[in-house]
């Protein structure tokens, strides 16, 4: 038995504890705003915060989070997460939408950890979330323009 | 947790409003209903004033889009036409996925329900703009019974419906139901293009909020009580099937439920993903690789270029191609491009969901595409009746043309699954991404054969083009998309000839964002730029002044070169190369500059973009479509090879070794539209073929060096 904080609330997974995180998320607890992309870390579409930082849920085994504070989309909320969702509804950044819960939590994180990130600050924390529409203009505007709205 | 799945036969009449309006409304939600597929067609408690629009009693405009939205924007395209003929407010208009109707939503431009080719809005423009128009007459015709006051003195603004003359005023849903039974006009009145209030406009795009906190439902998200998660082992080779399996192993997992062989592989059904994943790692599978493709690219390559020369199908025969070659004082250029394949790699993988309800008819919940197309496979593999199966088209987390498939062999595969089991639990079939890497349908291999004249003027004067590959629509005789860009050659050359080969081979092929245009897109604009600067001419000026017949492509390029400054000092270790495409009826020209990187590789910085669309319905989405299709065609010209390797093995399977751009490769973009009164053409596709030469026309300035094979970077060991 597993017991870990999903989104402030606490849960348990009882089954196979080789099951990666985000199959848990998905299929157990249906929270399936996490995405998978390609099972290896490559994409980004699984990241969630875990302990406070981006964590590919595809490759974390849960045995591994016993203990642990888990946020998803579902469950990001602060000043940084608020900035970010209106930033990225004013420039209308998603395209198809599949990745861009995995580009949000890793731009919450980025801004939680650098309010005021360069675009060389952008590129090394948004380099692991791959978006096949190639949305990453935007990306990089809303990123700035939720600094700005955070300044200020 | 609990999860109490609606059922079925409820589902299709109950989950409609609050999906729909939680799409566009987007509360948080925890609860089960955002994990509910959509069905298609929307709210049947609304009323429906015609096939394409539903108004709510609470002031809604929902439009049906016989198109998918996986990203391109049609759902917001198509709001904006409706609304603008309808007079509505943008705050009341929403949008969901029409039932699958091969007749009622066909695509105008195909004759059966299909999105592609970049035709969303292009073939829905005058339709919908009629239905808008319609459906704004039958709503007066509703204010004029309801108010008893003559039907010309009704205006309708924002969405409200005015009579001056006596005060009477009403928003749209007070009035729906009367509305849906007023006789429709026969030929509404339309509007003055010079008065539209929303067309033109960047209006906010109504799939934007549900796809920032998670709520969006992609079909992968659609769970349902008892609910079977299914995966399919899939041969290493093109053509392989199963000889032998051995599911010991497999079967002892905990979680997996069944072993079934189908056509298409081995299926695992588990009671969860991971389980079924674990279950298919372990089945011991020996594959029958008698009809399989054992060639390996090189080989592939190879062969292909032998054809050249050998009888083809004449796709241009102009002037006197040979003479023009052995003209006095003829200077010749020669090259050969090698295309490779290409996965398309949208970021959802492949994925179905099946639920049987009570009376036996099925709801199938995809990406469709062809949503027609899917029904009629999916009824005929599961022997039913087309009527019994329902598709709902769910979002999609892109596409590219992956989804788009004559004879829908991935419903089929799914369908298949389905119907190894009893039918009782619901179903979900998904594909890894290394099934998508590895499952085929990629845009082909091409070789082209290229030979240039140019005379003592300095004038090019003799074209001679050979195009190998598979036919994508799978044609034995010209394939119009094999020379789509080639054969129609937009610079005047007094001589043109275009050949064309078709190969057959065991690997599926497909269109792929752009189709034809991807290759000879790529061979046309990098092999005129190289022969303008064999005779010493600039890359504008020269194209130029063979498109004297292009106004459209001519207007593009001089505005691309007006935004880039062209002309003007590139900065240190940079150059500039620019390229200009029409494809699917839109016209886009592209300068790119580039440096080499730290790595030897291409650094791409800026690219230049300038567009005619004809009429901009949303000039926001187009920018997107230019700004998303040049990250597409970069990371593909760069990155993107799906090889075969030594006995045919595919060689790739992951984002690993198929490369997609990434942020920090992403450059600079800058897009500007041409403004026009001509009918709107699309913007999904047209963004992505000039960037490819571009880049390489800028690379072969850096470094004195053509590309001749792609990908520009070599990404992992083959």
């Amino acid at each position: 038995m597993i017991t870990f904080k999903l989104n402030g609330q606490q849960r348990t997974f009882d089954g196979d504890p080789d099951t990666p995180l985000l199959w848990v998320l998905r299929d157990f607890e249906k929270l399936t705003g996490t995405k998978y992309g390609c099972g290896i870390a490559q994409c980004g579409a699984c990241t969630v915060h875990l302990d406070g930082t981006t964590r590919r849920s595809c490759i974390t085994p849960t045995s591994t989070v016993e203990g642990s504070e888990v946020i998803t989309i579902e469950g990001i909320d602060g000043k940084e997460a608020e900035a970010v969702r209106k930033a990225w509804i004013a420039i209308d950044v998603p395209q198809c939408g599949y990745c861009q819960s995995g580009q949000i939590m890793s731009a919450v994180s980025l801004l939680q950890l650098t309010p005021k990130p360069t675009n060389e600050d952008i590129d090394g924390a948004m380099a692991g979330n791959i978006c096949r529409c190639a949305t990453y203009h935007r990306i990089r505007q809303a990123i700035h323009d939720a600094a700005d709205t955070m300044e200020g | 947790m609990t999860f109490n799945a609606v059922k079925t036969t409820r589902r299709s009449f109950l989950a409609g409003a609050g999906l729909v309006i939680g799409f566009t409304l987007a509360p948080k939600v925890f609860s089960a209903s955002a994990m509910e597929g959509v069905p298609a067609g929307g709210d049947k408690g609304l009323s429906q004033i015609n096939a394409f629009i539903k108004i709510g009693p609470d002031d809604t405009v929902t439009v049906l889009s016989k198109h998918i939205e996986f990203g391109q924007g049609p759902f917001t395209g198509l709001a904006t036409i409706v609304a603008e003929e309808l007079d509505a407010d943008w705050s009341q208009m929403r949008a969901v996925h029409s039932p699958a109707d091969d007749k009622g939503y066909a695509n105008l431009a195909f004759g059966l329900q299909g999105t592609g080719g970049s035709t969303s809005i292009a073939n829905s423009y005058e339709q919908l703009r009629n239905a808008g128009a319609t459906a704004r007459a039958m709503l007066i015709a509703a204010a004029a019974a309801e108010w008893s006051v003559p039907a010309s003195e009704i205006t309708v603004e924002k969405g409200r419906i005015k009579h001056a003359g006596s005060g009477k005023e009403s928003g749209f849903g007070a009035l729906a139901d009367k509305a849906a039974t007023q006789t429709p006009p026969t030929t509404p009145k339309l509007k003055d293009p010079k008065d539209f209030a929303l067309i033109g406009q960047e209006l906010p795009k109504l799939d934007t909020v549900g796809k920032t906190d998670g709520t969006a439902v992609f079909t992968l998200d659609i769970t349902a009580d008892g609910m079977l998660y299914a995966v399919v082992a899939h041969p290493e080779h093109f053509g392989a099937t199963v000889k032998s399996v051995d599911d010991a192993a497999a079967r002892k997992i905990a979680g997996v439920v069944d072993i079934k062989a189908i056509p298409q592989g081995v299926a695992v059904y588990a009671d969860n993903t991971y389980a079924a994943l674990k279950g298919r790692d372990a089945l011991a599978i020996e594959w029958d690789l008698s009809k399989a493709e054992t060639r390996s690219s090189d080989e592939l390559t190879a062969d292909f270029a032998k054809m050249v020369g050998t009888k083809g199908h004449e796709a241009a025969n102009t002037g006197d191609v040979d003479k023009a070659f052995t003209g006095k004082d003829v200077q010749t250029l020669e090259a050969e491009f090698v295309f490779p394949f290409l996965a398309h790699a949208p970021m959802e993988p492949l994925d179905a969901v099946f639920i049987k309800a009570a009376d036996g008819s099925v709801d199938v919940y995809n990406g469709a595409q062809f949503p027609g197309m899917d029904k009629k496979v999916a009824a005929q593999v599961l022997g039913l009746d087309a009527d019994k199966v329902r598709v709902n088209t769910q979002l999609a987390g892109g596409s590219f043309g992956r989804k788009a498939q004559f004879g829908s062999p991935y419903i089929a595969e799914a369908a298949a699954v389905f119907a190894a089991t009893d039918g009782n639990r619901p179903m979900k079939h998904m594909w890894t991404r290394e099934d998508d890497i590895r499952g085929g349908f990629y845009r082909p291999m091409y070789v082209h054969k290229m030979r240039g004249a140019i005379d003592a003027g300095g004038n090019i004067v003799g074209w001679d083009q050979t195009i190998v590959g598979q036919s994508i629509m799978g044609k034995a005789e010209l394939d119009e998309t094999s020379v789509e860009g080639a054969s129609n050659l937009p610079y005047v050359i007094p001589n043109l000839r275009v050949i064309s080969h078709n190969v057959s081979l065991a690997v599926p092929p497909l269109w792929w964002r752009s189709v034809g245009h991807t290759h000879t897109g790529f061979a046309v604009e990098t092999f005129v730029d190289e022969l303008l600067q064999k005779v010493g001419k600039d890359p504008v000026e020269g194209r130029l002044a063979l498109l004297t017949k292009e106004p459209r492509h001519t207007g593009t390029l001089k505005k691309v070169a007006e935004m880039a400054d062209w002309g003007s000092a590139v900065p240190e270790g940079r150059q500039r190369g620019v390229a200009v495409v029409k494809s699917f009826g839109t016209y886009v020209a592209q300068i790119a500059e580039v440096s080499i990187g730290d790595d030897g590789a291409p650094r791409v910085h800026r690219v230049w973009c300038a567009v005619d669309c004809g009429v901009a319905i949303n000039p926001n989405v187009i920018k997107a479509q230019m700004e998303g299709g040049i990250g597409y065609g970069v990371g593909a010209i760069l990155f993107d090879a799906v090889t075969l390797g030594q006995g045919g093995k595919i060689v790739q399977s992951n984002f690993h070794d198929y490369r997609s751009l990434r942020i920090n490769e992403m450059p600079a973009v800058e897009v500007a539209i041409i403004q026009s009164r001509e009918a709107p053409s699309g913007v999904g596709e047209p963004g992505v073929p000039p960037a490819g030469p571009a880049i390489a026309n800028a690379w072969r300035r850096l470094n004195q060096s053509p590309v001749r094979r792609l990908p520009m970077v070599n990404v992992g060991s083959v």
